[in-house]
Parts: structure tokens; sequence; C-alpha cells
């Protein structure tokens, strides 16, 4: 009665191969290495870089340990920490400025064990150190800047109606326009109405003023506030990409909130002060007379700019002369969205400009058709050539359609530096956590030390209560653990101190199924059952004890992972997933054990309980 | 032969004893409540708002004078005190209007490198007043969510009378574990939230254990001596709840004292909530099911149906 069937066995045992498998690269530790990155999100990793990297170490007669490419970036393992630093020097100066460089830890465990996805728990910033910011949007000031597009916008639009209207202004999200009669008003009303479906209008009078007040829909305002977040995510994603983070994390978290986790960055000065700077972007016509004059590029580029120009660089590298004079800045763009050519059908990006940045548009324009116009992006004083296309005819209406896209992709990662230049709207710091490196190494010591400890404590004290049967608890423990190790590997959870704390509890608790188990095999010997039955009959009962209990854990555990943030919620991960997988060993894998040692016996009179 | 604690000829008359058992409680939990509205508890700054600085020191620190460097400096009302080393201080700032805290960490620090260039920092903790707040209210719905949801499965699983039983254990628990951070006025933090919502569970998983007993003892015997059934019962399982709570308290334990500052309130939330929920498990829940007027047939009917409706 005591016997498994041979498949029973089998998928044990698979089950704890492949847990064993994936618990094994946390044990091997992590190696120095550096992560080369393209500063640009849009620049793709290629086979090419890999190259270049191993080239240049080979010349800075550096021997790496391993060279690996993934979508994000190319990485050498190196030996230690010193040829880690001389690596990151060598590498930096060798690729120059258009890549990020990140000095980074990357599991030791062997090749194969990596290939077949096993790779270390996720450390939480409490374990490997580094900063945490959750930041808010401040989203009013994002519908403010809205509304002061659409003030220029809505006075354009009057203006080409021949509209006459007293004043204009901007009150906090509103765009409040006054005329001395009804008449004026309702016309006005028409014109707007028409040329902006996205906007309500109220009607109102004070005194002799009759008053029409613009505010934007309902569902404008969330697109507008949507908008803003995922372009302030962009935006961060580029700072970050250049602070030198080997692992960043920028998310978004509930509608107007972004988290960044920057592990291994101790300079948190230094990180603000990057997450809360400005970019801009220019447009400005080249310089076409000295362009089309060879010597002139020539004497630029070996220093020698001429008056009245600037040399700056296309992303392919070729340099570009740009007149002083600054056409347009940033500030005017409302949007950037890829899209096709009507007529050529080719990729394109739309950039909408506010009113009075369409009417700057329109007369450069019409005055500079047959001439290149340059889309500057600057950032950290440094500044790039995004694109530099051709005028071909004068751009009214502030719809600007940029073409020359080699593909829809490209159309769209430009769309997004257009976007992404500057944040649109502000943000503000309201949650920090900084933990020091060194301290992140002493949480984890003194995580693991006390698991082990415990783990200690309850192993000498279940073998000298229960003896035979408290060994084989023992074990189904240590499975647990491994089973847990395993899952947190696999799934990736991030594994937080709480979270060790988590583990030792579940541990703590996951005894208890098998102490329920080891006394009513007692009981039933003591109510004088043969040990075999006693074995069988204190398996089969206490597994609706085991179950109603630990659901009730569960209950708890699931909740607080719902509500819980940060620690907290590793916390609750860890609980959850170590209810599930002490139930499998406390009663399937302990089960086997007992019965591998007792069920084949014949004439079992004796059970070591 | 092997080795045990409770080897019990005769059922020990737990329920006897019930009516002082629950008059204890009582106390406790009126005390705690007393406790909570009276001196409340002493939130942390998860909860409250505010920046946390722990700094290391090449030797050991001197908190007075650090406290004084910094009432001088214009930060009077920041709170100073050793964290688990002697090197290790903590320095507590309340929000401050007008000041972002991205400048009130880095400014402290600058002051405090002024008094000794070798400090070095080693965790800053800054949290706004409206994700404090977000934090604490998060928090109380967790602990309303849990308790619903536990009540819930119990009287799915079991009887209302027995959910009611085992939430009043568990609500005890709670209570107590609270009034003695509110007695003491020690910090609580989201680490100790998250330790109080763990013996919830923790609690009511051991009192699940004896009901479940309980309620195999209803179905087998005919006496209608509810007091005697419980009694067995308990009698029957009170070697697993020692032992399980002995060998969770063990590791527990090893937190508390091998597991660092970080964790000191949360295993200490956890050691004070497993000695009171296996207290509560035995003495407490059984009787509140008890006077609430359990009685055998509730689990007699119950069987009937089930096995109607499988035939």
């Amino acid at each position: 009665m005591n016997r498994y069937p041979l498949w029973k066995y089998i998928l044990i045992g698979i089950t704890l191969v492949v847990s064993f498998l994936y618990t094994l690269p946390n044990f091997f530790g992590e190696v120095p290495a550096v992560q080369v990155t393209p500063v640009r999100t849009t620049e793709k990793v290629t086979a090419d870089l890999m190259q270049r990297v191993e080239s240049a170490l080979k010349t800075a007669q550096i021997a790496p340990k391993g060279v690996s490419m993934d979508p994000r970036g190319v990485k050498a393992r190196l030996a230690d920490a010193d040829t880690q630093i001389k690596a990151k020097d060598a590498l930096q100066a060798a690729l120059g400025p258009g890549y990020t460089v990140a000095l980074n830890l990357l599991p030791a465990s062997p090749e194969w064990l990596s290939s077949i996805g096993a790779l270390p728990m996720y450390l939480g910033l409490d374990l490997r150190g580094g900063v945490h910011f959750l930041l808010q949007v401040d989203m009013p000031k994002a519908l403010e800047k809205a509304a002061e597009r659409y003030q220029g916008d809505l006075r354009t639009v009057l203006r080409e109606k021949k509209v006459r209207y007293g004043g204009l202004n901007r009150e906090g999200d509103k765009v409040v326009i006054k005329f001395r009669d009804a008449a004026q008003r309702d016309e006005a009303r028409k014109a707007i109405e028409a040329a902006y479906a996205e906007l309500t209008l109220e009607d109102s009078q004070s005194g002799a003023e009759f008053i029409l007040s613009a505010t934007l829909k309902k569902q404008a305002q969330v697109k507008t506030q949507e908008s803003a977040l995922q372009q302030n995510l962009l935006t961060l994603r580029n700072r970050v990409n250049e602070l030198g983070v080997a692992e960043p994390v920028i998310q978004q978290q509930g509608a107007d909130r972004v988290v960044v986790q920057l592990p291994g960055v101790q300079d948190t000065a230094k990180a603000k002060e990057i997450l809360g700077r400005t970019a801009t972007l220019e447009i400005r016509m080249v310089d076409e007379e000295r362009m089309t004059n060879p010597s002139d590029v020539q004497a630029a580029v070996s220093g020698q700019v001429p008056f009245g120009a600037e040399l700056y660089y296309e992303r392919d590298g070729r340099p570009v002369l740009v007149k002083k004079n600054v056409v347009l800045t940033g500030e005017y763009i409302t949007d950037a969205q890829p899209g096709f050519d009507n007529q050529s059908n080719q990729a394109a990006v739309h950039v909408n400009l506010d009113g009075r940045g369409a009417r700057i548009f329109k007369n450069v324009t019409r005055e500079n058709v047959g001439k290149r116009m340059a889309i500057l992006l600057i950032e950290k004083g440094k500044t790039e050539v995004v694109t530099a296309p051709v005028i071909r005819e004068e751009i009214g209406g502030g719809r600007v359609q940029i073409t020359g896209m080699d593909s829809p992709q490209e159309a769209s990662d430009v769309s997004l530096l257009l976007r992404a230049g500057a944040l649109a709207a502000p943000m503000e710091i309201i949650e920090e956590r900084t933990v020091g490196p060194s301290l992140g190494a002493e949480n984890i010591q003194t995580g693991v030390n006390s698991t082990l400890i415990g783990f200690a404590l309850i192993t000498v004290f279940m073998v000298i209560y229960y003896q035979l049967f408290g060994l084989i608890s023992v074990l189904a423990l240590a499975v647990n653990m491994f089973l847990l190790m395993a899952l947190l590997s696999m799934m990736q959870a991030t594994l937080t101190l709480p979270g060790i704390a988590g583990i030792a509890l579940t541990l703590g608790m996951a005894i208890d199924a098998n102490v329920i188990i080891a006394e009513r095999i007692r009981e039933e010997i003591r109510n004088g059952n043969s040990p075999q039955a006693a074995i069988f009959a204190g398996y089969d009962r206490a597994w609706d004890t085991i179950l109603d209990s630990n659901i009730t854990t569960l209950i708890a555990g699931v909740a607080l992972f719902w509500l819980g943030s940060g620690p907290v919620r590793g916390f609750a991960v860890v609980l959850c997933l170590g209810i599930l997988t002490s139930m499998f060993s406390a009663v399937t894998v302990s089960r086997a054990m007992s019965n591998l040692t007792y069920g084949r016996a014949k004439r079992l009179t004796k059970v070591s309980i | 032969m092997s080795l045990e604690l409770f080897h019990l000829k005769r059922d020990i008359p737990f329920m006897r004893f019930a009516r002082s058992t629950i008059f204890f409680s009582v106390a406790f939990i009126v005390a705690s409540i007393v406790l909570l509205a009276t001196k409340g508890l002493n939130l942390g700054v998860d909860f409250t708002g505010g920046t946390v600085l722990e700094i290391g020191y090449p030797a050991a620190a001197n908190v007075a004078g650090v406290r004084e460097h910094l009432a001088k400096h214009g930060y009077a009302d920041a709170q100073v005190q050793n964290f688990g080393a002697a090197t290790e201080v903590l320095v507590r700032l309340p929000v401050k209007a007008g000041v972002t805290s991205a400048q009130l960490s880095e400014k402290v620090l600058v002051v405090l490198r002024q008094a000794d260039a070798k400090v070095q920092l080693r965790r800053v903790e800054f949290v706004g007043p409206q994700v404090g707040k977000e934090l604490f209210e998060d928090g109380a719905l967790a602990l309303v969510v849990v308790s619903i949801g536990i009540m819930l499965y119990l009287a799915l699983r079991f009887e209302w009378r027995f959910a009611v039983g085992a939430m009043f254990a568990t609500a005890h628990d709670i209570f107590i574990v609270l009034g003695v951070w509110s007695l003491f006025q020690w910090e609580f933090s989201l680490t100790v939230l998250a330790a109080v919502l763990a013996i919830l569970g923790y609690s009511v998983n051991d009192t699940v254990v004896v009901f479940d007993r309980i309620r195999e003892n209803f179905r087998k015997t005919r006496s209608n001596n509810v007091a005697a059934i419980m009694d067995n019962a308990k009698t029957a399982t009170l070697s697993r709840t020692v032992i399980t709570s002995g060998s969770t308290l063990l590791m527990v334990l090893a937190m508390l004292f091998f597991g660092g500052e970080v964790l000191h309130g949360f295993a200490l939330a956890l050691t004070i909530g497993i000695v009171v929920g296996t207290y509560s498990s035995v003495l407490v829940a059984s009787p509140i099911t008890m006077w609430l007027g359990v009685s055998r047939e509730d689990f007699i009917k119950v069987d009937k149906t089930e096995s109607g409706a499988v035939v």
C-alpha cells in the first residue's frame, strides 16, 4: 500500500533534477564584466560591434574570458576587477562617445547553464546596492503646457478667419477668449470647432464681455497625459543610457508615476542631476553655400569653422555646416508620429507644430525651397543632426512631414527621438531608496547566514525528535529550498532582503506539514494500527489539514503581493511560491522517500518515528 | 523508543479554563486598543514620509556630537541614533515643505562630512508624504482584504461559527503585537507590516489545524458534549501545535539574532506573533466557536447533503 507507481518516482526525479539545475547558477557567484551598449536606443546591436569590442580588447592586450552578445549590447567577461576597469577605459577610448561602456557583474556559471536559461536569482537593490527612484509626473503642468500650445493655435485660427476678439489668455489648463458681442463669439466658436474637435467650448458672460473658454475634452486630456508620460519615460531611458548603468529599470507605475532603478549607481547626486536635465531640439538651416564648397567643409572639420556657421555631424558621421541662426526650437513641436508619405508611400515622420511655430515654419520654408534644413538634438552640451531633409515646398498649417526615412522602423525611431528630446512635464522624486554596495553584500550575508542557522537548528531538532522520519522531513525541506530557489531563478523574480526572510519563514512553516504527518502516524500506531497502515493513514488524513492551513497563508500572501510595494512584494512572492513548493515537497517528496524506505518491507514491525 | 513531549493518557480539560483564558484575551485586546488609541504607533518613514540616512563612521560614532552638529546647521529636528553597530548612525528627518528630498539627503551629508570627512553613506530612504499615506492605506486595506478572504474561506470549508472563532483569535494576535509595538514605541515600518500580515496567515493556519480535528471528531463520535470533543481534538493536536510553533520559532529566532538590523523588527514581530498565535489557536478560538452554539448536527447535516449529492 505504501508504494508509488514508477512514473511517480520518475516525475519526482525529473522535478528534482530540473530544480537542481536551475538552482545551480546561484552557487557560482559572479564575474566582473564590461557591457557595451549603443547610446542611441535606435541603433541595433550587430556582430560587427562584437568584433570591434574583441579587437579593441586585443589591442589593449586584455584577454577576456568570453564575449557575448544580446539585443541590448555586447558583454565581455574579465578575470578580475582591475582588468575590468582597464577594459572599460580601453573600450571607451576605442569605441568613442557613441557607445556606453558600463561595469557589470555577470553570473559565473558555465555557458551551458546560461544556454538553457538557468540564471541566478535576480537580486533587488537592497541586496546588490543601487538607487531606486519613484518619480511623480506633474500632470496639471502637462495640461497647462498643452493649453499654452492651444493658445497660439487659437490665435492663428481666429486671425485666419478674421474673427475679432478682445483678449486671449490662458488660465490654468483653460484658454479664455473675450469678445465684445455674442455674434463674434458664435463665429469664433464655429471656427474653432471646425479646426479643433478635441476642445470643449463653453460660453459665459461677465459684465459687458462675452467669454468663450476652451478646455481639452476628457479623452484628449487622458491622451495628452499618456503621451506626456510616454515621452518622459523615453527621455529618461535615453538619459540613463548615458549614465552607463548596466541593467537599468525604467517603468511606468500607475497613471502618472515612473520607477527608475539604477543598480550599482552610488553617485546619487549625479543621477538626480541627469534625470532632471532638460534636452532641447532645434531646427536650423543648413549653410548650403559653404556645404557646396568642399574646401570649406574640409577646413571646418580640421577646426576652422567659417563665421556664422557651426559644424555638426549627422548620425552616419557626415559633417554638416549649419547656420547659427535658430529657426525653431523643440518647444514648438506638439507631437511627432511615424506614418507614410501620401504620394510616394515612403515612410515618414509627421510633426505637428503649434500656432507660432507653424507661422515661422511657413515663412522659412517659403523662402528656402530647395534648400536643406537640419533638425538638431542638443543634450548635455552635445549636438547631433538627427536629419537634414530638403525643403520641397512651402509648408503651412504647422504639419511638417519629414521623408527620406529608410524604413517604417526608422520613422518611428526618429519620431520617438523628436518627442523624446525634452521632458513633456516636470517630474518630482517622491520616493528614494539608496543602498550602498557594501551594505547590499552584508544584507545577503546576514540573510543567508540566519537562514542556514535556522535550517541547522530545525535539522537537529527534527532528527532527534522524529529520528529517521525526521531525517526524511529535513531532506524534504532541503528539496523545498531547492525548488523555491529554482522557481525564483526561473521566474527571475526580484529577490529582496524581506524575500530572503520569506524563504526562512516558509522553511520554518513548511516543516509543519511533516510534523502533522508524523504526529498522525504516531497516533495511528498508538491506536494499534500496523506500521504500514499507520504510514498510509498518516499521509492520507494529514492532506486535508495541510491544504486548509496552507490556503489561509496563501490568501495573506496574495493580498500582500497585490497591495505591497518594493521589498514587501518580494516577501509576498517568496511566501506564495514557498507555500506551493512546500505542499509538493512535504507531501509528495517525503512520501516517496518513506515509501522507498518502508514500502517494500513485507513485515514491517517498527517505524523509526 | 521515540521521543515524545506530550504523551497524554487523558485529555487536558482546556475548556474548563475557557472563561479565564477568554477573559485574559479580552483584557489584552482592550489594553492594546487603549494603547493604540492613546500612544498610537510610532510610524516609520515608510508611512509618515521623511528621510532616513544610514551613515557609516570609520570608528565608533559620537551620537550626541552628530546630533549637536546637525542642530547647529539647521537640522534641529533630526533624530540621531545608533543602528546595529557603534559605527553606524541612523539620521531621521521629517518632511520639510519646500525642500525636495533630492536636496535634503545631500545637504545633510555635506554637513556631516564637515564634521568627519570619512563618513560613508550606506543607505538613504526618502518617502514623500503622499507615498507614505498611500503605503499606509494600502497596508490597512491589505489587512482588511486578508481578514475577509480568510473568513470567507473558513466559512465555506467549515462553518461560520468557526470562521468567527478563528478571526477572533487572529484579531487577538494582531492587536497584541500592535499593542506591544505601541507600548514600547518601536518603529512600525513596512517590513513590520509584512510580518503582521504573515502572522495573520500563520495564526489562522494554526487554528485551522485544531478546527480540522474538531470537525473530524464531530463526525466520528456520537457524543454531544462539545467541550469534551474540543478538548480531545486540542489534546491530540497539542504536540503538533507546539512542535510546529517551536520549529518556526527556531527559524525566526535565528533571523532575530543573526539577521541583522534591517530584519530585526520583522523577526521580533513574528516571534511575538507566533507565541501569541499558538496560545490563541488552542485557548481562544474554540471557546468562541462553542459559545456561538456550534454542534454536531452542523457537520452531520453537511455530510448527508454531500453524500446525497454524490448518490
